[in-house]
């Protein structure tokens, strides 16, 4: 099945190998072998979501049963009710929305005001440092050092540990400067013939103008925050409390999938109600529900943004 | 006005670089102010730590101060290439980082012409859009749905057993021979419409006359996708593949370690893993940081060359 996304398909060899005469002929066949195969990757690519979000709305113990495709046989609630009276992932869920939205302003705001001093011509010190940048693009100290380095500033088992190290991002600054250099230069002149100094146009004017880039990019950051789960994995697993959505989740999915032959493994989550409603499987369909709408909420409206941003992004250096 | 001063600007340029002095600095201290400390921040936490290889080049003690560690110069290296965990590791990186580049590319390239042939333009937006839902997803829920899919009662398992093509289900996430194609398809399967975007973008821009040309000596459908589209597109394969080529050693670490068990552990262990492993989980810093540097220095060499040659031939490139 999943083959379908990668093969084109018979159609189009075919046709080249024996050319149809028929002119009129040929684009009809072309076009309904092409609707039918969006009509595949359409599918292929919904299908695997819509029927997590049916067995999370399934029965645990009927979804055992098998046969669960694109409707719930025993409709429940009980699965999502089992998650949120579970302390620990909505306590995870909390933790996940701070992060997010914490990472995201310190990003914008700070990756903004760099794009900014480095898209002023008469900077002196704008080449080394956009080069110190773009350089941290293509290298990395490695997962060790990196570690040690959070050890070092006592960022260990801390809540700032998802939030300090990734505040600023080169690509992203590229993004948006390469926005800012779209922006007259007259503005920012006038204002400075009015007396504005660099901070003040940065505040009020450049980073207004800024907005559709600024929608790209806290997108691209909120995604990022909000499905990282490795930081909580290493620097914090210690601590229950810190704990993030996609690492409970992380922790369901390798319970399951180690637990096949003992499947009443739920990591804590639901084990006081109705054990035998609430199956690890249905839990982890719950929450991935949980952990992906937030996004996929968002993502369709940001469209006509993000594909502006990612093009940007592309110009080269 | 405008044409003037643009003029200007390029008959100067040879002049560019202002010599650094005390006034100028002092005119610009606003701009030094905002950057200068983001300057500090990126020095200290992507920098900084290059000063953690010396472990590499140590058998590095936690207890122990800088000053009292024991020097052993190439010794993990030379374990490292002497091992043949790590052998095996490497090849096991270097080939499914080989099958996503390969499948990824060419899935992306062949679902972005086909997108681009679409005429109705409300049709073509849905599909776009539900091709780029999966990127969202983190690799925990993609590796879910894998795992789900590929089930003995999975979805993979059910159809083909309706076709008739299998018998009884296929163990799929149990066989190592499966591993690297199951990596690919997944990659492909969460990243192909998100990579759709740039080449989109850049068929856009290809000029409409080159079309109309093609269409007055004749071209079929084909033709003008092989003969224009394509090479239209060709600058910013260019690029991407450059900028890929620097990822090799990048095989991905979270589907590898996710859906990775004891009984494809022969297969699914990349570098990343084995730096975990032995790093995080066992204590060796030392080896795990020697085979973290041997996995950048690799990259940085290759995207170097990769933008060498590209340059030599006068093709785009990168920096």
């Amino acid at each position: 099945m999943a083959n379908q996304t990668i093969s084109p398909g018979p159609a189009p060899t075919a046709a080249v190998t024996r050319p149809i005469r028929n002119s009129r002929l040929e684009p009809i066949l072309f076009n309904t072998f092409n609707t039918l195969f969006m009509i595949c990757l359409v599918i292929v690519t919904l299908y695997p979501f819509l029927n997590t979000i049916v067995v999370s709305l399934n029965a645990g113990n009927d979804t055992i049963r098998g046969g669960i495709y694109l409707w719930p046989r025993e409709f429940t609630w009980q699965n999502y009710k089992a998650v949120f009276a579970s302390g620990t992932i909505f306590d995870a869920f909390l933790i996940s929305v701070a992060r997010t939205v914490l990472s995201t302003l310190l990003n914008l705001g700070l990756t903004t005001m760099l794009a900014y001093t480095l898209s002023r011509k008469e900077y002196v010190f704008r080449k080394p440092i956009t080069l110190i940048f773009i350089l941290t693009m293509y290298f990395n100290a490695g997962l060790i050092p990196g570690y040690f380095l959070m050890k070092d500033l006592h960022l260990l088992n801390t809540f700032w540990v998802y939030v300090i190290p990734s505040m600023i991002s080169a690509f992203n600054m590229i993004v948006i400067r390469t926005y800012i250099g779209t922006i007259p230069e007259s503005l920012v002149e006038s204002a400075r013939i009015d007396g504005a100094g660099d901070f003040k146009i940065f505040i009020r004017i450049i980073f207004p103008l800024c907005k559709p880039v600024l929608a790209t990019i806290a997108l691209f950051v909120a995604v990022g925050a909000w499905n990282s789960w490795f930081d909580a994995f290493i620097y914090t697993s210690s601590h229950q409390e810190l704990s993030t959505l996609q690492y409970e989740l992380m922790k369901l999915l390798s319970s399951s999938m180690n637990a096949n032959s003992n499947p009443s493994v739920t990591n804590g989550v639901g084990m006081t109600q109705g054990a035998d409603m609430i199956t690890p499987i249905s839990i982890r369909a719950a929450v991935t529900v949980v952990a992906s709408v937030p996004i996929l909420l968002v993502y369709p409206f940001m469209q006509k943004y993000f594909v502006v941003g990612l093009n940007v992004g592309s110009v080269k250096e | 006005m405008d044409q003037t001063l643009k003029k200007d600007r390029v008959v100067r340029k040879p002049k560019k670089d202002k010599k650094v002095s005390w006034s100028l600095i002092k005119d610009q201290r606003q701009l030094i102010y905002m950057s200068v400390p983001l300057l500090a921040y990126i020095l200290l936490f992507a920098y900084y730590p290059i000063w953690g290889w010396t472990m590499a080049f140590q058998d590095y003690k936690p207890a122990k101060d800088f000053s009292e560690q024991k020097w052993v110069g190439f010794k993990h290296f030379e374990f490292l290439f002497k091992d043949d965990n790590f052998l095996q590791v490497l090849r096991n990186t270097l080939a499914m980082s080989i099958i996503n580049l390969v499948l990824g590319f060419v899935t992306a390239i062949i679902l972005a012409l086909l997108l681009n042939e679409i005429k109705k333009l409300f049709w073509k937006r849905t599909v776009q859009t539900i091709s780029y839902l999966p990127h969202f997803l983190s690799w925990i829920i993609v590796t879910g749905i894998v795992a789900t899919s590929l089930a003995s009662d999975g979805i993979v398992n059910d159809v083909l057993m309706k076709l008739h093509l299998i018998s009884e289900p296929v163990q799929w996430l149990s066989h190592g021979k499966y591993f690297w194609g199951i990596v690919g398809v997944s990659n492909v399967w969460k990243e192909v419409g998100w990579s759709t975007i740039i080449y989109l973008a850049a068929m856009s821009s290809i000029d409409p006359a080159l079309y109309e040309a093609a269409d007055i000596d004749g071209a079929s459908r084909y033709r003008k996708m092989f003969h224009v589209t394509l090479p239209g597109i060709k600058p910013t394969i260019i690029i991407l593949l450059i900028m890929q080529v620097g990822h090799i050693l990048e095989a991905g670490f979270e589907i590898q370690y996710l859906l990775g068990n004891g009984l494809v552990v022969d297969w699914s262990q990349t570098i990343d893993i084995f730096v975990l492993k032995y790093g995080l989980a066992q204590g060796n810093y030392s080896l795990a940081t020697a085979a973290g540097i041997f996995k950048t220095v690799v990259s940085v060499t290759l995207l170097l060359i990769a933008n060498g040659v590209s340059k030599r031939l006068g093709e785009e490139r990168l920096l």
